[in-house]
């Protein structure tokens, strides 16, 4: 087995722990700034959900600036945010490369595009369910947090899947700027130099992460579905 | 003494191209343990005017109050308070799909500083109230329109509400099962004292429960009055149009219309339209009138109803024998509305 596999990715095999690096790299910073993501993207989703003209927090102002925030850093392509937001990457963790200067420009480029999945998931729930708790005297609080959220969780679940593995093509992404990771690992052996069968392996693993990823999402809305 | 007054209320809709009055200067007086309906055409502005009453609808002039709270001048968290003595139900129901029958009754209750057991209880005497105790655990998509109206009924009084507005409650239901939220709501209204909001389309509805009603057209309310006197004596012509989908009588205008054979007259015979206005009218005129005059009733319509316990209705029928015009003026005298329709002697 083990002469079969140096025969087949005799580039792979050389150097195991570097692999083995990369790809805990990778799930480092989708882990992190996920998690990051996630809660950002879902505090400002319900924002705007709930600031929308007919919300339970009508709030035109706030609604406004949180709009259009989002817009201008859906407009810019991660490759250019990652040179942008480099600053503010040095100044938030001290440092501009690497996984943990790769987590500032992931947060920046995930968090609008989660917010938008957000909202969209939650104008699904019904705007009578919404009326009805309205009606028996729920707090907006209430409303956000036992029917929102709540009701949403199958749309939810469905977004953060999505997100997630958008995420996952984003930390590659940022491996072209040296932040480590699998996506820096095809770019050093594969692209560089020409080592094929590394491309091949990481884009096996990618998928196999993907696929994870994905079917614990469908788990997750078939289990919070009724 | 009025429990929900509404004083000149009007909301107005505006989109940037367009500016909908959806309810006109509408004032209104629904007392403490009546059940109030409100019936118009869809587009005629009662679901917006009902949610003038709980404010899920500013008015955009007016005001509203209830048991003599100005609910329109309250802060969020004061309306909030008094919302919880306005229960609703809705036409689709709006339960939450992701809580059980049981969670869905319980969402008022829960952080209004009740205990689990304490709402535990009131949960399942609410279940028994509405006969569903045996669904407790289920997800409303496991149930029937119905069943899922009872739920919505039994989340509506959990706070002991004082109020309970019906936006179109029974209007996506079966008749069969209309039949049975109408009785619940009934009971409710009987034995728990509650006031009762009925917005509709159907006259049936209307006629089955209410006390008194309202007629809603292009954003007014055209005629109110209570729906005995409505019903004898419609005044707006919607109003009858609305009267005559219950009732049969005027499906022999049609029939005079396609010349049917059922409507041929003979010689000396009349078509007549008798009507019970008058709430008191209980005495079996048409027999009396047969023996006293002599003449022959052929009924080919009959329609009477008990409402507020009162009879309401009338007959289409041939009239023939010598002194039919003598026993039509004996049935004026007796307050009863007769119509001769067509007359063979005439014709």
């Amino acid at each position: 087995m083990q002469q079969f596999l140096e025969n087949l990715i005799p580039n792979v095999m050389s150097k195991p722990d570097e692999l083995l690096e990369a790809i805990i790299d990778t799930l480092i910073m989708v882990g992190i700034a996920g998690a990051i993501s996630f809660v950002l993207g879902l505090i400002f989703g319900i924002i705007i959900t709930v600031t929308k003209r007919g919300g339970v927090l009508e709030n035109k102002i706030i609604y406004n600036i949180l709009d259009k925030a989002i817009n201008i850093f859906r407009a810019v392509p991660f490759i250019i945010l990652l040179t942008w937001v480099l600053p503010i990457s040095r100044a938030i963790v001290g440092s501009g490369i690497g996984v943990s200067g790769a987590m500032v420009p992931l947060v920046f480029g995930v968090v609008p595009f989660f917010a938008r999945q957000i909202e969209s998931a939650l104008a699904e729930v019904s705007s009578g369910v919404i009326e009805a708790a309205q009606a028996m005297g729920l707090s907006p609080l209430a409303i956000i947090f036992k029917v929102y959220l709540k009701e949403g969780i199958p749309t939810i679940a469905r977004a953060t899947t999505l997100t997630a593995i958008n995420l996952i093509g984003l930390t590659a992404m940022a491996g072209a700027v040296g932040a480590g990771g699998l996506g820096d690992f095809a770019i050093r052996y594969g692209h560089n130099r020409f080592q094929e069968d590394v491309t091949w392996v990481t884009v096996i693993i990618i998928v196999v992460i993907v696929t994870i990823v994905q079917l614990i999402g469908d788990l997750a809305v078939k289990k919070n579905t009724h | 003494m009025a429990q929900i007054k509404l004083e000149k209320i009007s909301k107005t809709f505006r989109t940037k191209r367009h500016t909908v009055e959806a309810v006109k200067d509408v004032s209104l007086e629904i007392d403490k343990g009546e059940i109030y309906g409100i019936i118009g055409f869809s587009g005629a502005g009662k679901s917006t005017l009902v949610r003038c009453i709980n404010l899920l609808e500013r008015p955009t002039a007016g005001e509203v109050y209830f048991d003599d709270i100005k609910l329109t001048s309250l802060s969020a968290s004061s309306l909030r308070r008094q919302r919880k003595k306005i229960g609703m139900i809705f036409q689709q129901f709006n339960l939450l799909s992701s809580r059980t029958v049981e969670k869905n009754i319980s969402l008022p209750l829960e952080g209004g500083g009740r205990s689990r057991a304490e709402i535990d209880k009131k949960v399942s005497e609410l279940l028994e109230y509405v006969g569903l105790s045996d669904k407790a655990k289920a997800y409303p998509s496991q149930l029937s329109g119905g069943q899922k109206q009872r739920v919505a009924i039994a989340r509506a009084l959990a706070n002991d509400p004082e109020v309970l507005l019906c936006d179109e409650a029974t209007s996506a239901l079966d008749p069969q099962t209309t039949k049975s939220i109408l009785n619940l709501l009934v009971k409710l209204n009987r034995e728990l004292g509650i006031t009762i909001v009925v917005i509709t389309h159907e006259m049936a509805v209307i006629k089955k429960i209410c006390s008194r009603v309202a007629v809603m057209e292009h954003g007014e309310v055209v005629e109110e009055g209570d729906v005995f006197s409505v019903f004898a004596d419609p005044k707006q012509q919607i109003t009858r149009d609305f009267i005559n989908t219950t009732s049969n009588l005027s499906e022999v205008y049609e029939l005079i219309e396609q010349n049917s054979p059922v409507v041929q007259l003979k010689s000396g015979e009349k078509l007549v339209k008798l009507q019970y206005l008058k709430a008191e009218v209980s005495e079996p005129l048409i027999s009396a009138v047969t023996q006293k005059f002599g003449v022959i009733f052929n009924i080919l319509f009959s329609d009477v109803e008990i409402i507020n316990g009162c009879p309401l209705g009338g007959t289409v029928s041939i009239l023939s024998g010598e002194n039919s015009d003598e026993a039509i003026e004996y049935l004026k005298e007796k307050g009863i509305h007769a119509k001769v329709i067509k007359d063979a002697a005439i014709s």
